[in-house]
């Protein structure tokens, strides 16, 4: 095994290194391109012998991409990230965390209803790609978008107060748990039906390089698309995997393989469960990445947005995550074996982003604490905020259905042509 | 008073078996001068006045674009994008793979950041595959945004019942797509009114589903050289009448209006009126014809089950009983996927005859 020899590797956090033997595999550079990452057994899954093409050895010292030729080769003193980072990235983490924790308690005191989907394990991800956008860059995600909102700067009162259905939401309590959306900061959703937002992200991406091309302008917006492990199998994902790829768009495509689909087992429900390897198919690079690690997941994601950006073109992240909860608030959950959650949150992101800054003293632990406070102060006022704040009235119902300023069509006598009045009424500002 | 014959003019050879319908379409202005001596404006078949607006649009305003299977190298399978790609470059006029669903979603994607699509379905019923994305994406997100992003899009393509091409390629999704909340429709007929149509649905801001017909492709009419646009809510007044309003819309406006050769022999006086806007319906045109006829006739080529043409009696009855003398006619299509036999295709449409009796039923 190629990992007989690495027992030196340093692993940037070092919770992993119990399990060193198991999952040495991960420990190999996740951003080695061109789908050449060899995957190691996962646990709790059926034995699947991994095709040798391309296995590389693990000569790489830590984490890092020897695609990037300005990083330098690591030495155990040279850290993948620096304070300011470190503690940017626990505040985000941390407030996804809270910020889901607190949506829970809140569905059941019943102030939010519906299906409320939390992102309880799978921070790493959505912090780890996101704090590398530009406010212009844009975010498109699935039902689960609380974090990917939050992370793209949504103040959190928007999105408690759009989860309570207050109009003071970020969409005017009209879209709910699983339409998050901002115009300001870029997050084109919030999409109920997994696959639909590929193809708008790819659209997003379009225009990127339409600006680029047609308007020339100096234009290197980058857009992410989440989506889960059961979006995998969808017509949509592999229609604009392909799509992506001829046109080169600056689309990366970040799946978020928590393994389960409600409760449909991702080996289950999968031909080929290695995702990452689709990728290749299509002619774009395809990665597997650790997903609750978010140092590496930022690395990786690090390449693949400045792929992006440079314009060339798409690539496909694989990854491994979990939740910790149910799919939604009204899961109750049975299907998933304990032992894999438990083995789960022994690795959660948080903890491990916490014992690696402590542990290469880059923060103390009361300035984690104090981000700890900072953020728990927020949610409370968030939900003050989302509590106090009054409901949609009546004649929000048909505001904003459609976009014409004027409503319909004026006719000569001044009025609406369509007499109607059970038809829509004009446009609110938003 | 304004039912003399020479509004109706324009031989209307709408022979089925000649295959291309018509050559000269009905004017649309009740004022068209008498005199046929050098009529100002230039002479143009229907999809080349779809491509004229497209390309004035596309002109004016650099963010619009054109999305859809082989309309750059190939020119659009019925010649509406036909060198625009050479003009505008490949991004500008996208070929893209057979993935309608995707493309259409990339247009919503698009039309969220800035640009203006313009979705061609290669034939209306392809975008039965986009359904989700023309359902989801295009009507609701606006509405779900809370206002934040418009969706731009013209969503085009030629649908109806052709000259003997199969079930599925001789689909009207107008009954589909009615109930979407957040889309308009549209339904164009002549060049005149395509090409107005086609620039109004680029430059709204709202989800705008451009219904053409294979048939009307190459109608022939002289329409004007200055720049025009359309309203999309407006219906237009073909010809106006004072014994029964019919209301159609696409190419069974041709049929009526051949079926209206007969009834003024007949000695009858029908308004027709082109409702264009299939949603909303123009009720303010709708409804002063009514005011004035007091029976209402519809003529449609969609299925009887959920058509416009139910949408359009229910819309009348409700908000017009008070002025109706007898109950709305509405003729439809046959609920029947259309067969490929010519007999039998023919008898799926409504045919002249059929409305014809249908008026002398009506004003008995």
């Amino acid at each position: 095994m190629a990992c007989s020899a690495t027992a030196k590797i340093l692993q940037p956090l070092s919770i992993r290194s119990a399990e060193k033997s198991e999952s040495c595999g991960k420990m190999l550079s996740p951003s080695s391109f061109l789908g050449s990452t060899p995957l190691p057994k996962k646990l709790f899954s059926v034995n699947k012998t991994i095709s040798p093409l391309a296995r590389r050895s693990a000569t790489i010292v830590a984490v890092s991409s020897d695609v990037v030729k300005e990083k330098k080769l690591k030495s155990t003193q040279n850290l993948l990230i620096t304070k300011e980072e470190g503690l940017v990235l626990y505040e985000d983490m941390y407030l996804g965390r809270a910020f889901e924790d607190m949506c829970a308690q809140m569905y059941y005191r019943g102030k939010m209803f519906g299906f409320v989907h939390l992102y309880n394990g799978q921070e790493a991800v959505s912090t780890g790609f996101i704090k590398l956008l530009k406010k212009e860059d844009c975010v498109v995600s699935t039902y689960r978008d609380h974090v990917h909102a939050l992370s793209k700067g949504v103040p959190a009162r928007q999105v408690m107060s759009e989860l309570f259905g207050k109009n003071t939401g970020c969409c005017r309590g009209q879209g709910g748990s699983m339409h998050m959306f901002s115009k300001e900061h870029n997050v084109l959703g919030g999409f109920a039906f997994i696959g639909e937002g590929i193809p708008v992200a790819t659209g997003a991406a379009f225009t990127s390089k339409y600006k680029r091309e047609v308007f020339k302008e100096d234009c290197d917006e980058v857009t992410l698309a989440f989506f889960g492990d059961g979006t995998c199998n969808n017509g949509q994902f592999f229609e604009c995997l392909n799509m992506a790829a001829l046109w080169k768009l600056p689309i990366v495509f970040v799946v978020e393989n928590n393994l389960w689909a409600i409760g449909m087992s991702h080996l289950r429900s999968t031909s080929d469960p290695q995702i990452w390897k689709k990728g290749p198919a299509f002619g774009m690079p395809g990665v597997h990445v650790d997903g609750m690690d978010v140092l590496k997941v930022r690395e990786v994601a690090k390449e693949a947005v400045s792929r992006a950006r440079r314009g060339e073109g798409p690539t496909l992240v694989e990854c491994e995550t979990y939740r910790f909860r149910g799919h939604s608030l009204a899961d109750p959950d049975e299907l998933r074996d304990p032992a894999e959650k438990a083995h789960y949150a022994t690795r959660d992101p948080i903890t491990a982003l916490k014992k690696y800054v402590i542990e290469n003293k880059l923060a103390s632990e009361a300035e984690l604490k104090a981000i700890e406070k900072k953020i728990d102060e927020e949610i409370e006022e968030a939900v003050e905020f989302a509590d106090e704040s009054p409901v949609p009235e009546r004649s929000q119902l048909l505001e904003n259905v459609f976009a014409d300023p004027k409503g319909f069509g004026i006719g000569p006598d001044g009025k609406y042509r369509c007499e109607d009045p059970k038809f829509t009424q004009g446009t609110a500002q938003v | 008073i304004r039912s003399e014959a020479r509004t109706i003019s324009g031989a209307i050879n709408g022979s089925r078996k000649t295959g291309k319908v018509i050559t000269k379409a009905v004017a649309a202005q009740a004022e068209s001068p008498a005199s046929a001596a050098s009529k100002p404006g230039h002479e143009l078949l229907l999809f080349e006045a779809l491509r004229e607006g497209l390309e004035e649009e596309m002109d004016r305003d650099p963010r619009v674009c054109v999305f859809g299977e082989d309309v750059g190298h190939y020119g659009g399978s019925y010649k509406v994008t036909k060198g625009l790609a050479e003009k505008y470059g490949d991004l500008r006029v996208l070929d893209t793979p057979i993935a309608e669903n995707s493309f259409t979603g990339m247009a919503v994607g698009a039309a969220m950041t800035g640009l203006r699509p313009i979705v061609e379905g290669m034939n209306m019923g392809f975008l039965l595959l986009a359904f989700n994305q023309i359902s989801d994406n295009c009507g609701m997100l606006h509405y779900t945004s809370g206002g934040q992003f418009t969706i731009p899009t013209v969503i085009r393509g030629p649908g109806g019942v052709g000259r003997q091409l199969g079930a599925e390629h001789s689909q009207r999704l107008e009954s589909y797509f009615q109930s979407i909340p957040g889309i308009q429709m549209v339904a164009c007929s002549t060049p005149y009114n395509a090409k107005g149509l086609m620039k109004a649905a680029i430059r709204s801001e709202n989800p705008v589903v451009l219904f053409e017909h294979v048939l009307l492709y190459n109608l022939k009419e002289r329409i004007p050289d200055e720049e025009y646009v359309l309203s999309l809510e407006e219906a237009e007044m073909v010809r106006p009448g004072e014994h029964v309003t019919i209301l159609t819309y696409s190419r069974m406006r041709y049929h009526v209006m051949q079926a209206a050769k007969t009834l003024v022999n007949k000695g009858y006086d029908p308004e027709v009126i082109d409702i264009r806007s299939l949603k909303p319906f123009d009720l303010y045109t709708i409804g002063n014809s009514i005011k004035k006829t007091h029976r209402v006739l519809i003529v449609e080529e969609c299925m009887r089950t959920g058509g416009i043409g139910a949408s359009l009696t229910a819309a009348i009855n409700e908000n017009f009983h008070d002025y109706l003398d007898a109950q709305i006619v509405c003729l439809s299509s046959q609920d029947v996927p259309t067969p490929y036999a010519g007999t039998l295709e023919e008898w799926t449409v409504v045919q002249p005859p059929q409305i014809v009796a249908a008026v002398e039923q009506l004003c008995k």
